[in-house]
Order: structure tokens, then C-alpha cells, then sequence
């Protein structure tokens, strides 16, 4: 029965796979695609049918274990943010060669703007570089629909499919029609060799030749795909236009009487070379609106003949960094976009900040305190809410990279000489990449002290459950941290004194020492005890 | 005919319940819809806006263009005033009067009002202080929708009134009951104004 729905993008993808009979999502939290593993942990159908939907430590062991389902012939959903794509990318490279049983779905949530972020990677060239084809939407009801396509897709071709959005694909909502029972499909694909599983390099060798043969045929998909849509080349036009995913919507929202040049949606790749052919036949000249880096534009320069002008952000028509929005199309297109009233006189920006009673502001206060007793004391900091302790007013930390690089910068600069060398990570962050460095800094015996500023949760991305909670002490110890070199601390002003007595000592310790300020996240508590109150009433 | 609203507030205030009681109303009467939302870092008490867009034709932007909003709904002033580029020319502001100051440079009230007050289309109303006298200190959000009913063209007053009733009838009559009265005090408010 076909009902409609309102859903953000997140939660399209999410129903989408459900109706597509996943058996699992594997995930770990990232903005902007936390929405969709958490809608699956929510969804009755996911529940009854007891679908596979608990946070992974990492996008790697999550890429790892959809592998694992698709070689038992079971369809998964693997979700991340893009940058997550970097800690899976071993793996989601290595399933092109490998290939697939039952169908595999990628997602990765992109973030142009930055808006939750430390870059702006268009995911589309992990797909491009691994053979792997990509599916972009340009609107909620495209993202449901594309689930069910993605995974026969997937099947059919015995390879990963990667879904690319992002961020106002993710978090906007819309009605979606949808319509599915959610039963559990196995692979509707032929069975695979099974030495195609084990990438020894004979076997790498054949299975990569085979996976470039299929490209052919992704090519000829996307040609026929009802997701790419050429319209309105008749003559020879002014301008002609390349619209990926979203920017459709944005070109569309500049005619809304209907675009007056030849248009070619592209929401499936590898790119349809004859339709991009046929367009730039029909036109002058054309131009590439697409979210995210010059991804399109960049490769139709090389598959036209170089008397076709292509224009779009390498050539400055659109802004080479930063989302695209309906004013930056509008004016590439060369219509104008004011605004009616100027910019107001009495605004000034409104940065994040620490929660108030966060422990993170304690563990700051405290490694304050004790760094100004250090002159040469650098703490690298890491991924998470308590990146903020970077800004006013704890200007605590000297670095933010990526996670887990909290501990193996302090390391590394401890190398070469830097005392003290502190690392600030938060829990959800250290079992997610920060452990295989504390073991390096053990095995070097590096003069460092690493605190794990533990709230229980992931906490940035609104409170999922953490993989090493309780677990801390016993992996420190086991990775060999020193036991009277593992202290549990709890972050409140009351406890000043001691905490500060604490990071002293360890500072002087030489050697590797870990430091866990251990203290609930103010927003998960608060919820739970709302919860408990309702639950009384 | 369509109607483009920026909500907007400080990470935290509630401007999306906002967002879901218009949403609701919206469906109801088989309007189109797309709302853009901010979920992540800025959550943490930073300036959060969302971009809610209705209309009875299909809608293709998830984003509203420059100068084309037809009201901003806010519940902090300053955040009101940030999204100005973003009003259309006879496009309302519809926003809170309590400051929110969680920062250390926050601008001097008197010439933010001041600045405010003198946008040709504006409705300031003290929205914390009237849930407060009114014994309803979470409704406050509820107060300013009801503030707002009037100028959302698409929607009349009475439909968006029985959406509050559905969203919020999972937490008994009493809630529901509290939160009409939220939204006629705003209603009532902005009806005896002179314009």
C-alpha cells in the first residue's frame, strides 16, 4: 500500500533500505548521516524483523561487516560521513575487486560548506577511483526510490553501489510516497567464485580486469537510467546545462516556468557519455552545476573535444568552494540575485559552545591551570564537542586534525623533543582511532599524557552509544599503559584540586600515561532524567 | 501561491517545533513542502535557522533565495535581524524580544531594537515574559507561532490552531488545552495591533 510521508533525506534512504530488504546497517555517527542508522534503530519493521542497526566502531569495521553479510548472500547498508570514507576507504576499495553476493549500499553524507566538518571531499572520486558506480539524488522521493534500484543494481553487477548527498539532501524533509513491505531479500545476483573473495594477487589480477570490463555496462545503465534525464535540445542553444543531484533543484528553482536550455539531469554515474555528447551538440557552450568539487566538470573537459567550452567552478562561474545555493546558480546563469534589505548593522557571529556543567569545560579549566605552570606545554586536541575547548574562552588546544591524531601528534612532536606533550580525545573518538596509536606510543615508551575525557556517549552527534563505554581502564592496560598510570578522575569544579594533582603527576611521569575525567554528557542526562519524569507521571 | 519562512533562534530554543506545527498544518491541507534544517555542531548554542518552504505548485529548492523570504520567524532578536538579506520586500519579521547573550560581544540592545524596530514590517513581542505571566514558561515558541498566523498567507489562523492540538495530543488535554491558549495570546496580541 502506497502511503505518503514526511522524511528528511536521511530518513528517505533509511526507509528505502529497510523496503529493499536489508538485513543490517552499519555505521558509525558522523553529521550529516547520523539520521538514517538512527531511523532503521527506531523503525518497527527493523525491530520485528530484528535487522542488524548497533553503532560500529569505526566506518571500517562497518564497511568490513556489510562485506561480511553480502558474502552470505544478505543485503547492508553502510553509512558515514564523507570523511569517514577515508577510514573505510581500504576496504570500500577492495570491494570493487572482491565483488558482491548480496547487495551493498555505501552512503556517504558530504559536507560542502562545512558546516559539521574539517574539509569539503566530494565523495564522488572514491567512487570514480574504485570502479565503483555512484547514485547522487536530487530529491527525497529519488533518494527512496534509488534504495531498492541501488541494491539489484548492486546485485545484478556483483558490485558496491555508492549513494552520494549531501548536507541539505540529508537534513531537509519533504513528503515522500513510499510503499514496501521490508521482507528480507537475498541475492538476486548469479553466486560468485569463490576465489573471488580471496585478493591474492592472481586472483586480484582477474577480478580487476572483470571489474573494469562491467564498467561498460554501468556506463550503458546510466545511459539508460530513468535517475538521467536529457531535456529540450532542439537547434543549437546559447548555453546548454550539466545539473548533478541537487544543483537540479537549483536550476529548476531558477525557471520556474521551465528551463529554456537544454538540460541533463545526472544523477547516476559513471557519467552517459552520449548524453553529455548529444547535449554538448545542442549548445554553445555549458555549464556544470554540481555540489561539492569540479568532479563533472573536470572529466567532461577531457571526454569533449577542446573547442567545447565547459564552465562551471574551475572556470569561476560558480564559487570554487562552498555549497551550492539558489543565489550562486541564479547568477551563474547570469541572472541577477539581490537582496532587498542590506545586511543588518547589530549581528555578530554566534560560535558553538560547551554545554554549561559539561565535564569538558572542567577537564579544561584544569589543563589550563596546569599548562601555565609548563611554558613549552602543546595539547593536541581531536574530533569531537570538545574541539571547542580551541576557542574562547579555554583556547586550550593546539590541533585538530582527524580521528584519533590527538595521540599520535603528542607522540610524534614528544619525539622530537616537546615537553610536555598532552592529548585531549574524547571516548567515542579514542575506540574509533585512537587506540592502535596509543599502542604505538607504548611500544616507544614516548614521554606523553593522553586524557580521555570520557561523557559516556558520542555527544557532537546527539548522543550514540559509545563502543568502549566501562571498557576504558581494561584497554588501556591491555594496549600495556603502566596501572598506577591509568587514573579515573571525575570533572567537577569541587574536584579542582585533585585533578590538577593528577595531571601534574602524570606530566612528570616520564612515559605514556592516560588520565580518564569521567562524567555523563549533560545532554544525554538531561534527556534520561525527562524520560524518567515522564515515565512517573 | 507560495509561502518561504526562515525560522530561526539559538541552538537549543526550539525553533523546529515551530517548524513541525506549520509542517503538520501544511500537510494536512495537501500543500507542498521542503524544510531545510541545521542538526550538528551549531546545535551546541550556536545560531541555528531552518528554511521552511510551502506552496500549492511543487517546490524544487531545499533553500530560500535572496530576497525572497516572506517571513522570518525568530525567538531571539539579533538572530531575526541576521537573516535580513534573505526577506523579500514585503516580507514580515516576527520575533522574540528577549535577547539571548551567550556570547561576550553581544551588540548593544538598545540600537539592535532601535534597528529592528525600524524594518518597515516587524512584530516584536515579548514572548518569554507573556509564557511566564501566563504560567506557561515552555510555550513561549507556541506564543510567537500564534504571533505569526496572520501573515502566513497559505494557512489560515484556524488550521494552523488544530495542528497545535494534534502535535501535541500525545501529552494529554492539559498540555493541549495550555498550548491554544499559547497560541490565541499571540493571536490576539497581533490582531489589536495597528499596522
Amino acid at each position: 500500500m502506497k502511503n505518503k510521508r514526511l522524511l528528511l533525506g536521511d530518513q528517505a534512504i533509511a526507509l528505502g533500505a529497510i523496503h529493499a530488504g536489508i538485513s543490517g546497517v552499519y555505521a558509525y555517527p558522523g553529521t550529516p548521516s547520523t539520521e538514517i542508522t538512527e531511523y532503521i534503530q527506531n523503525s518497527p519493521i527493523a525491530k520485528e524483523r530484528g535487522l542488524h542497526s548497533s553503532w560500529c566502531t569505526n566506518e571500517k569495521t562497518a564497511m568490513e561487516a556489510a562485506l561480511g553479510v553480502s558474502y552470505v548472500g544478505k543485503r547492508a547498508l553502510v553509512c558515514m560521513k564523507h570523511v569517514g570514507m577515508n577510514v573505510c576507504a581500504d576496504a570500500f576499495v577492495n570491494s570493487a575487486i572482491t565483488g558482491v553476493n548480496g547487495g551493498v549500499v555505501v552512503l556517504a553524507a558530504d559536507d560542502p560548506s562545512m558546516h559539521s566538518s574539517q574539509n569539503e571531499q566530494d565523495s564522488r572520486f572514491y567512487g570514480k577511483f574504485a570502479l565503483i558506480p555512484i547514485l547522487e539524488p536530487s530529491s527525497q522521493q529519488e533518494a527512496y526510490d534509488m534504495m531498492s534500484y541501488a541494491y539489484n543494481l548492486s546485485e545484478q553487477m556483483r558490485t558496491p553501489v555508492l549513494m552520494r548527498i549531501t548536507t541539505r539532501m540529508a537534513h531537509s524533509r519533504a513528503a515522500v510516497e513510499v510503499q514496501g513491505s521490508g521482507k528480507e531479500v537475498t541475492c538476486t545476483g548469479r553466486p560468485s567464485v569463490p576465489s573471488d573473495w580471496i585478493l591474492l594477487p592472481g586472483n586480484a589480477r582477474r577480478r580487476y580486469v572483470e571489474a573494469i570490463a562491467t564498467q561498460e555496462k554501468l556506463r550503458d545503465e546510466a545511459e539508460r537510467s530513468a535517475f538521467n534525464r536529457l531535456a529540450g535540445q532542439e537547434g543549437m542553444a546559447e548555453k546548454g546545462i550539466v545539473a548533478c543531484g541537487i544543483g537540479y533543484n537549483y536550476v529548476m528553482e531558477t525557471y520556474p516556468e521551465g528551463c529554456p536550455y537544454p538540460l541533463l539531469k545526472i544523477s547516476q554515474y559513471p557519467l552517459p557519455v552520449e548524453a553529455l555528447t548529444r547535449l554538448a551538440d545542442s549548445c554553445k557552450e555549458i555549464l556544470v552545476v554540481e555540489d561539492g568539487q569540479p568532479f563533472v566538470e573536470e572529466q567532461l573537459k577531457g571526454i569533449l573535444p577542446s573547442k567545447y567550452v565547459v564552465k562551471g567552478r574551475l572556470s569561476g562561474e560558480l564559487p570554487r568552494t562552498g555549497e551550492l545555493t539558489p543565489d550562486n546558480v541564479r547568477q551563474a546563469l547570469g541572472l541577477s540575485c539581490e537582496p532587498v534589505y542590506a545586511a543588518a548593522q547589530n549581528v555578530v557571529p554566534r560560535p558553538p559552545a560547551l554545554c554549561k556543567g559539561c565535564g569538558h569545560r572542567d577537564v579544561y579549566d584544569a589543563l589550563n591551570k596546569v599548562a601555565a605552570e609548563y611554558p613549552d606545554a602543546k595539547i593536541f586536541g581531536d574530533i569531537g564537542c570538545y574541539t571547542l575547548g580551541a576557542l574562547p574562552p579555554f583556547r586550550t588546544l593546539s590541533s585538530c586534525v582527524d580521528m584519533g591524531a590527538s595521540i599520535t601528534m603528542a607522540k610524534g612532536a614528544a619525539d622530537a623533543g616537546l615537553f610536555p606533550s598532552i592529548a585531549v580525545i574524547g571516548d567515542s573518538t579514542f575506540t574509533h582511532s585512537g587506540m592502535t596509536g596509543l599502542l604505538d606510543a607504548v611500544n616507544d615508551k614516548s614521554n606523553i599524557t593522553v586524557v580521555i575525557s570520557d561523557n559516556l556517549t558520542t555527544a557532537m552527534t546527539g548522543g550514540q552509544d559509545s563502543a568502549g563505554t566501562n571498557k576504558f581502564e581494561a584497554i588501556c592496560l591491555g594496549l600495556g599503559v603502566e596501572p598506577e598510570h591509568v587514573r579515573v578522575v571525575v570533572p567537577l569544579p569541587k574536584n579542582m584540586e585533585e585533578i590538577t594533582r593528577v595531571i601534574r603527576e602524570e606530566i612528570e611521569y616520564n612515559g605514556v600515561s592516560v588520565i580518564i575525567p569521567r562524567r555523563e554528557c549533560m545532554q544525554t542526562l538531561n534527556r534520561k532524567l525527562k524520560q524518567q519524569k515522564a515515565q512517573k507521571q | 501561491m507560495k509561502t518561504d519562512i526562515i525560522l530561526s533562534g539559538v541552538g537549543g530554543q526550539g525553533i523546529l517545533s515551530i517548524a513541525t506545527i506549520i509542517g503538520e498544518a501544511a500537510l494536512h491541507l495537501g500543500l507542498n513542502l521542503k524544510q531545510a534544517e541545521v542538526h550538528g555542531m551549531s546545535q551546541r548554542g550556536g545560531d541555528v535557522q531552518s528554511n521552511l518552504r510551502l506552496s500549492d505548485a511543487p517546490i524544487a529548492s531545499d533553500l530560500i533565495a535572496l530576497g525572497t523570504a516572506d517571513m522570518i520567524i525568530s525567538l531571539e532578536p539579533m538572530e531575526a535581524l541576521r537573516y535580513l538579506p534573505y526577506l523579500s520586500k514585503n516580507g514580515w519579521i516576527i520575533t522574540s524580544a528577549a535577547p539571548f547573550k551567550n556570547i561576550p560581544n553581544y551588540p548593544d540592545e538598545e540600537k539592535l531594537m532601535q534597528e529592528l524596530k525600524s524594518q518597515p514590517h516587524v512584530v516584536v513581542l515579548d514572548v518569554e515574559n507573556l509564557a511566564k505571566e501566563n504560567h506557561m514558561p515552555k510555550s513561549a515558541n507556541v506564543i510567537l507561532l500564534g504571533a505569526a498566523a496572520p501573515f502566513l498567507k497559505i494557512l489560515d489562523a484556524e488550521v494552523l490552531r488544530e495542528s497545535v492540538g494534534r502535535i501535541f495530543a500525545s501529552k494529554g488535554e492539559e498540555v493541549v488545552q495550555m498550548n491554544y491558549r499559547a497560541f490565541d495570546i499571540g493571536h490576539e496580541y497581533v490582531k489589536q495591533l495597528k499596522f
